[in-house]
């Protein structure tokens, strides 16, 4: 569906540009290396990632605020692996660490009003290349670990404890189908909540002007309520970008925990 | 029926399955208060359970989400 004319269209923030000009930054065979909006919103996020640790690495006995609000996410990832795997998990930290706030950083990012100054963010956690890659990291971490540790008896994942045996065939075909969706699930679950909660904001928006457009009196029905709507909205998207951080490092620990100790 | 049409009502009926992802979600939390109420001791412990329930009942929500973006954009 095109976008008709003087409308807002929903899908248009999701549009990976190459900028600096379309020609072709370095050419593999065909495939376009060109440096694109969604690669530049990552470098920002890497940079602002790299300033906030680097900030918070004073190591002062008595720390100051900055060093606090660090110190605050390293306790909770490290605690949130000591709870889930162990005390085999204080090896994954720095990868969960990253991965959290990597993704966090990226979901806020995108939620930045920084259009008013005609910066348009651009929330490339809203994309399945981008999600799958980081969700196809997490699961190589499981597949290395599983089975450097436990050989071919990380098999035994698929046949959990005590179960009768005329049921392992079934159980196992099962447990291996929900074994091979995690990294979809994973991928699906963030690039879905960041796109729906974004074409949310701009379906909204489109009201607000629309409603504007067409006289005082369907403004005042229609745009004032949507206007309203739009800043819980942004409230409960903003409530959205932690969780979704927070359920990826979790469930990515999880699975985690099930190369470390099998069932 | 039209086939541009019929992609559109299954789009808003795949809105039905958003609607059931919500009752789900509020029926995780829910359950988390209810016995957290009773147990404020041992709610701490089962915050990580309360968020893989919550991702697992919102996942099958944004499911339908995927559902209907697919009628609309690919189909």
């Amino acid at each position: 569906m095109a976008a008709e004319e003087g409308k807002v269209d929903p899908m248009h923030q999701f549009t990976i540009e190459p900028l600096f000009g379309t020609e072709k930054l370095l050419d593999f065979d065909g495939i376009n290396l060109a440096f694109t909006n969604s690669a530049m919103w990552m470098a920002i996020t890497t940079v602002l990632l790299t300033v906030f640790v680097a900030g918070g690495l004073k190591r002062e006995l008595v720390p100051g605020r900055w060093q606090m609000a660090v110190e605050f996410f390293t306790g909770f990832i490290d605690d949130m692996l000591e709870a889930n795997v162990g005390k085999e998990g204080r090896k994954y930290v720095p990868y969960i660490f990253s991965l959290f706030m990597f993704i966090l950083f990226a979901n806020l990012l995108g939620l930045m009003p920084l259009g008013v100054i005609g910066v348009h963010p651009f929330t490339f956690t809203s994309h399945f290349t981008v999600t799958g890659v980081l969700a196809i990291i997490s699961f190589a971490i499981v597949l290395v670990v599983g089975f450097w540790k436990h050989g071919f008896k990380f098999f035994s994942l698929f046949v959990p404890h005590g179960t009768p045996l005329p049921m392992v065939p079934a159980i196992a075909l099962i447990e291996f189908f929900s074994f091979l969706i995690r990294p979809f699930s994973l991928a699906l679950r963030l690039f879905v909540a960041m796109m729906a909660g974004h074409v949310l904001l701009k379906v909204l928006s489109s009201f607000v002007i629309d409603g504007i457009n067409a006289g005082v009196g369907i403004a005042a029905l229609v745009s004032i309520p949507s206007f309203a709507l739009m800043i819980a909205i942004s409230a409960l998207e903003i409530l959205v970008a932690g969780i979704q951080a927070y359920v990826f490092a979790l469930l990515t620990s999880l699975y985690i925990n099930d190369a470390e100790h099998l069932h | 029926m039209e086939a541009e049409a019929a992609k559109l009502i299954g789009a808003g009926l795949a809105a039905i399955g958003a609607g059931m992802a919500a009752i789900g979600v509020g029926n995780v939390f829910g359950s988390f208060l209810e016995s957290a109420l009773r147990n404020p001791g041992a709610a701490d412990g089962q915050q990580g359970r309360l968020f893989i329930g919550f991702a697992a009942a919102e996942l099958l929500g944004l499911l339908a989400f995927v559902v209907a973006m697919i009628l609309i954009f690919v189909a």
